[in-house]
């Protein structure tokens, strides 16, 4: 309830009013776009093809004569849920090894630190490429590229606030009266640690949300018919002499949502004052 | 210094081998038998036994591995199944157009980077701190593909100044930087702004006030001076990210370049070449994790000790 | 004859206002002391003589600050600047972190010389090191070439004398020179500072919350609390008799030489922060002889036969 109240008071800054409210309606977009899309999205209609911005068809149509802005509203919903889902992955995954490896040390903190030293200095889209060529194209493939992708930061950054924590004193007098690792754990670390990390998530999302448009666009993702951001503008660049609508519309979608994230997560980060426990690289 | 740098590349040497394990595992790794995948449809089971002799696939996997490094190493990277032609080849006609259009890239980041961030710390809360922060919103925000489409659709099409794609002329190089570059001004100088202002209040720095060296000197010759350590290290952990960024771009620019090859390679399933070219993107990484070492030993007394 | 006269000083930092109302005078070969706990004042008053306010977002508002002649408080930027290092010179709190890490120390030294008596750089580099030299560092040669992180604390504010004196200037601020020092240093560097002002006729404003080295360096004394002065006086009267019960609590706190600042023994409470200083006289509610005015009324400086201070109670003992 205070973490909605929180929230609330976050959206009634200028800056996390703008950006929650076009949050919510790209959410809406994804959640409900089988009814707000004027037309079905994988209909063609082969002599309306390339049609340019119009009263029936507000963003245009695509080379097969498909309505852009219903393709765009369903695109929301493939970005949206493989940018979250991967990102969701990432997280639980980078904060149980994170944790771990604060926690315990020894030789395996120096092997956790080691792997993850090594791929951070790699850039996700080198990851993810690689990660492709080996479990193959797809939306599924595409999801786990992006978690193991981004693994490494939410890893390092949990570990950092587990070792700040570990050695605190409640933290010590716990372990001291006898409580079993778990408990200390799940019961006194992670819920400390969580909030850089949920907040370096969300901002993750937007990086994903590129991440997964990139590699779309690259043809790695979701495959025809399904509408994907990075794919719609993929095919589009055949007809950038004739319809630079089809490039211009989705690459707009992405960039107004990543921006909204990015402000939004700006102002939690003022909000919650912890712009220096984000400050770990 | 020199046993610095020495140091420093030693350390580099298992980071080398594993990356080259993880590589070389890639092959192995694809689901199914990669001869499958190299092999063409309708091959017959003579055909299928030679390939895999001739990839060695036949002997034990560290035996294979020893046998790829050590060829890796003198520069022989395979064969590659669909374009039919030694993969260093490839690499080597690629290799100079990524080069060129990367370092372009970096210089271009790097300088306007850091003028726009050292003037948006000097002049920080004014109407030009205000436009680079914005600059450095959207830099990070706008996917580098689409901002490289709609440069085409600007500059070479409505315009035409600049080639559509490709990379027999010079000023084809133009939009492909611009494109890239955006990202990592953005990034260059969202980090010299915060260092600067960051340093700023450093009480070395009030006591250059209170030794009557002028403001400016102080900013432009102390305070960026400083600012210039966090910016190299930012820049060569992210020289990856630039690259990263070349990949796309030059995919969109249909430019020739190892990221074009790289997802070509991706498309076709012709994983000698995609090995090929992970490997050298590797190699490009660590080279720059290490220049930028080297750069901060020189501007820092402190590393070059050890003490930091 | 004052070569710095401070009247009615206030200062404002956004809309709170930390100072107001001091006054003070530097004399030529004498060495001040302004004293109080954290809180007091005494670097913002320090901040305000060497122009560097705006460096904090902070402003003078009222008073003047007269140096030789000539009014600081409007002066412009550039005349300020030919000032500063050359004329008034800052020995600071920190030497730790007063240096810049990445430079040779000689050439922080030799660049106050060079900027503001245009010494060329072997004629600065003889001058730094005959200074160090002065200063007794020990082969000063070799340490004009070394980096701040090869020195150890005492050595670093040696060096950061060398870079107040190296353009002879007339008016030195000490803020807190030895604070940051081991005790055993403290006394050294102490000593160094006040053979200075002694041998070269220099003006000292000593800034200290050590009652201790005020008694051991300090000609007069302005006591300063919660942003105004509390007294004033040659340093053998105010040990001798201290008029204000604040004066009297700083002295009856020398023993506890090493306690952190701003714990001092035997004054209950903390110096009020600017946002709430007390009505009528600031130090009132931590005062045990406070009486029904001193809960309302401001007490004004009041100068008596010896010095001054500011206490209804005008200073009669206990």
């Amino acid at each position: 309830m205070s973490a909605l109240r929180f929230l609330w008071g976050v959206a009634r800054t200028p800056r996390g009013a703008v950006s929650a409210a076009v949050l919510v309606l790209v959410i809406l977009c994804a959640l409900f776009a089988p009814w707000l899309a004027p037309y079905d999205y994988a209909i063609q209609n082969l002599p309306g093809a390339n049609t340019s911005p119009n009263a029936a068809h507000w963003m245009g149509t695509d080379e097969f004569g498909r309505d852009l802005m219903s393709r765009i509203i369903h695109g929301a919903r493939t970005s949206l849920s493989v940018a979250i889902t991967a990102i969701g992955i990432s997280v639980v995954a980078g904060m149980t090894l994170g944790a771990m490896a604060g926690y315990f040390g020894g030789i395996f903190d120096r092997v956790v630190t080691a792997v993850v030293d090594l791929t951070w200095s790699f850039p996700e889209i080198l990851i993810a490429l690689l990660l492709i060529a080996i479990i193959g194209t797809g939306t599924e493939s595409i999801i786990i590229a992006i978690a193991i992708a981004y693994l490494a930061q939410f890893t390092r950054l949990t570990r950092a606030q587990v070792m700040a924590l570990r050695s605190e004193t409640y933290v010590e007098a716990t372990v001291n009266l006898g409580a079993g690792h778990a408990h200390v754990i799940f019961r006194h670390l992670l819920p400390n640690a969580i909030t850089p990390v949920i907040v370096a998530g969300m901002l993750a999302t937007g990086d994903a949300i590129i991440l997964e448009a990139t590699l779309g666009f690259f043809g790695l993702g979701a495959q025809p018919p399904t509408p994907s951001w990075g794919a719609m503008m993929s095919s589009g660049t055949a007809q950038i002499f004739i319809a630079p609508w089809i490039i211009l519309f989705p690459g707009a979608a992405i960039a107004v949502t990543v921006i909204a994230i990015n402000l939004f997560g700006d102002a939690l980060i003022d909000a919650l004052d912890i712009r220096n426990r984000l400050r770990e690289v | 210094m020199l046993l610095f740098i020495v140091k420093r590349l030693l350390l580099l040497i298992p980071v080398f081998l594993a990356i080259s394990v993880v590589i070389f595992m890639l092959v192995h790794l694809v689901p199914g038998d990669p001869i499958d995948s190299i092999l063409r449809v309708g091959a017959t089971p003579a055909e299928r036994a030679a390939l895999v002799a001739r990839y060695g696939l036949d002997q034990p996997i560290l035996t294979q591995y020893v046998t790829w490094f050590g060829k890796m190493v003198l520069g022989d990277l395979g064969d590659a199944i669909i374009l039919r032609r030694p993969v260093a080849d490839l690499i080597a006609m690629n290799l100079p157009h990524s080069l060129a259009l990367g370092s372009l890239a970096l210089v271009f980041s790097t300088v306007v980077g850091i003028t726009a961030g050292a003037l948006a710390a000097i002049f920080r809360d004014t109407w030009f701190d205000r436009g680079v922060m914005t600059l450095i919103l959207l830099g990070s925000t706008v996917p580098s593909f689409w901002l490289g489409l709609l440069m085409i659709m600007l500059f070479a099409v409505t315009l035409g100044w600049f080639p559509v794609s490709g990379a027999r002329t010079a000023s084809a190089l133009v939009l492909p930087v611009l494109t890239i570059g955006l990202g990592g001004v953005a990034l260059v100088a969202r980090v010299t702004r915060v260092a600067m202002m960051d340093i700023a209040r450093r009480d070395f720095v009030m006591m250059l006030h209170a030794k009557g060296v002028s403001r400016w000197r102080i900013e432009l010759g102390s305070v960026l001076r400083h600012a210039m350590m966090p910016v190299v290290t930012i820049l060569s952990l992210r020289i990856g990210w630039i690259l990263g960024g070349a990949v796309a771009v030059e995919f969109v620019f249909a430019r020739p370049g190892l990221g074009s090859l790289l997802i070509t390679s991706l498309n076709q399933r012709d994983y000698p070449v995609v090995q090929g070219c992970l490997l050298m993107l590797a190699i490009a990484v660590m080279l720059g994790t290490l220049l930028g070492d080297i750069l901060q030993a020189m501007m820092d007394p402190r590393i070059r000790e050890g003490m930091k | 004859m004052a070569l710095l006269t401070v009247t009615g000083l206030g200062v404002a930092i956004g809309n709170v206002t930390p100072l107001d109302g001091i006054s003070f005078e530097a004399r030529k070969g004498e060495i001040l002391g302004l004293v109080g706990e954290s809180g007091s004042g005494k670097s913002l008053t320090a901040l305000a003589v060497m122009g560097l306010l705006g460096r904090i977002g902070g402003r003078v508002t009222t008073g003047s600050i007269l140096f030789d002649g000539q009014e600081l408080t409007i002066l412009a930027e550039p005349a300020f600047r030919r000032l500063r290092g050359k004329r008034i010179a800052l020995i600071s709190q920190n030497p730790m972190t007063s240096l810049d890490p990445i430079v040779r120390i000689g050439a922080q030294i030799d660049q106050v010389s060079r900027l503001h008596l245009g010494l060329s750089k072997p004629a600065a580099k003889a001058r730094s090191i005959d200074l160090m030299q002065q200063l007794r560092i020990p082969d000063a040669e070799t340490l004009h070439g070394a980096y701040p992180h090869q020195l150890s604390g005492g050595m670093k504010q040696r060096i950061v004398i060398a870079m107040a004196l190296a353009a002879d200037p007339d008016l030195i601020i000490a803020d807190e020179p030895t604070t940051a020092l081991d005790v055993t240093i403290q006394a050294q560097i102490i000593q160094i500072i006040v053979d200075l002002v002694r041998d070269r006729g220099l003006a000292l404003l000593l800034i200290t919350h050590d009652m201790g080295v005020v008694a051991q360096a300090c000609d007069r004394v302005v006591v300063l609390y919660a942003g105004r002065v509390a007294e004033m006086n040659t340093t053998q009267a105010i040990f001798a008799a201290p008029r204000h019960p604040y004066t009297a609590s700083l002295i009856a706190c020398i023993p506890a030489h090493d306690q952190p600042e701003g714990t001092l023994l035997g004054i209950p409470g903390t110096v009020p922060g600017v946002l709430n200083y007390p009505p009528g006289c600031r130090f009132h509610p931590r005062c045990a002889r406070a009486i029904d005015v001193c809960h309302a009324e401001v007490p004004v400086l009041q100068t008596l036969t010896a010095g001054s201070v500011a206490c209804y109670l005008q200073g009669v003992p206990a």
